[in-house]
């Protein structure tokens, strides 16, 4: 069951909505849910992202809940810091009573993005491989990036070209991809790496790696492409009047996708 | 009531830059011949329970399950 914003004895956050579909509405769209842990804060920033490419905003569902909004089709794990980064980046967010409902979503073949604090609660949650570890400058990295396409016609990167490069905004302290060279050769062997980070040119250099990630990798999907975890802020960049529109395509992939194939 | 030690530790291999950047700021305190640096962390338990080899186990298990990441840490339980 949802429960109203507030229910949970903290004040209703403003802005907060809560997705009800008129009934019978025949709008293929997109139903999507974002988890909010206490700590989350890039909660808004995904749900005006999700919303310019939808159509119509997300859910926004408290991390004491135990079962997602019936109908969900994609479920966001958004940027922040759970639980204060207590013990590991994302570890206690990692087991709170929501994520037994987003593992079973996803075991079913549901949709799931995790970004920032989301891929690190993702990778602690065993849904991705590998771990986040400190910036290998031990700076926390507030910046521009550029990252390359290395999987076009997910139902993340339908929209850009593999080989693409775009531009998105880096905001973290523990970025740092790491995993074993078996898992590596696996995630690069089975094209299951989403995103590299490049220099403007596209070039994987290790001066474009800012915080140090095994092969560059900044963004990396689950082998049935459903499952997608990257450090970088995509939502960062939907509006022109904010910078750019450099991180609408995932969103607007994901509308393609769920709207022709509903989960 | 027992108290059990889990102390975590980056594993051989994974970068430790915390572990680095405690070496050089030795290294500017003056202590010569400080080698390798390893920063991890230690979480102590009160387990209700009497039996120690239960008490070990159940650490473990909290250990595997939340308190390290194998992927990157390894974990030693010790029992007071």
């Amino acid at each position: 069951m949802r429960a109203p914003a507030g229910s949970d004895g903290l004040p209703a956050r403003p802005g907060a909505r809560h997705l009800s579909p008129a009934p019978g509405s025949k709008e293929a769209s997109l139903n999507a849910a974002i988890i909010v842990f206490p700590g989350t804060n890039r909660e808004r920033d995904m749900a005006i992202a999700l919303e310019r490419a939808a159509g119509r905003p997300p859910a926004l569902l408290f991390h004491r809940e135990t079962e997602l909004p019936r109908g969900t089709d994609l479920v966001v794990l958004a940027g922040g810091f759970s639980y204060g980064d207590y013990l590991r980046c994302g570890a206690i967010a990692a087991h709170s009573p929501i994520m037994r409902a987003v593992r079973e979503f996803a075991a079913r073949g549901g949709h799931v993005l995790g970004v920032c604090n989301g891929f690190q609660i993702l990778c602690e949650a065993q849904m991705l491989p590998g771990a986040l570890l400190r910036n290998a400058s031990l700076r926390f990295l507030s910046m521009d990036c550029h990252l390359r396409v290395e999987r076009a016609g997910t139902p993340f990167t339908g929209r850009w070209q593999q080989g693409a490069v775009f531009r998105s905004v880096m905001a973290h302290g523990d970025g740092n991809y790491f995993a074993d060279a078996a898992t590596l050769d696996r995630l690069e062997g089975e094209g299951l790496v989403a995103f590299r980070y490049c220099d403007a040119r596209g070039e994987a250099t290790a001066e474009a790696n800012l915080n140090g990630s095994a092969r560059n990798i900044a963004g990396i999907l689950s082998p049935n492409l459903r499952v997608l975890g990257l450090m970088p802020h995509p939502e960062n960049y939907v509006d022109p009047l904010l910078g750019g529109t450099d991180g609408l395509p995932l969103f607007e992939s994901l509308v393609d996708a769920l709207a022709a194939a509903p989960a | 009531m027992i108290r059990a030690r889990v102390t975590v530790m980056p594993k051989a291999g994974v970068l430790d830059p915390q572990g680095k950047a405690i070496g050089h700021a030795l290294a500017n305190l003056g202590f010569a011949g400080v080698g390798e640096v390893r920063a991890g962390k230690v979480i102590e338990l009160e387990l209700a329970e009497s039996d120690p080899a239960k008490a070990k186990a159940q650490a473990e298990e909290m250990a595997r399950r939340l308190l390290a990441n194998l992927v990157i840490e390894s974990y030693r339980v010790e029992i007071a």
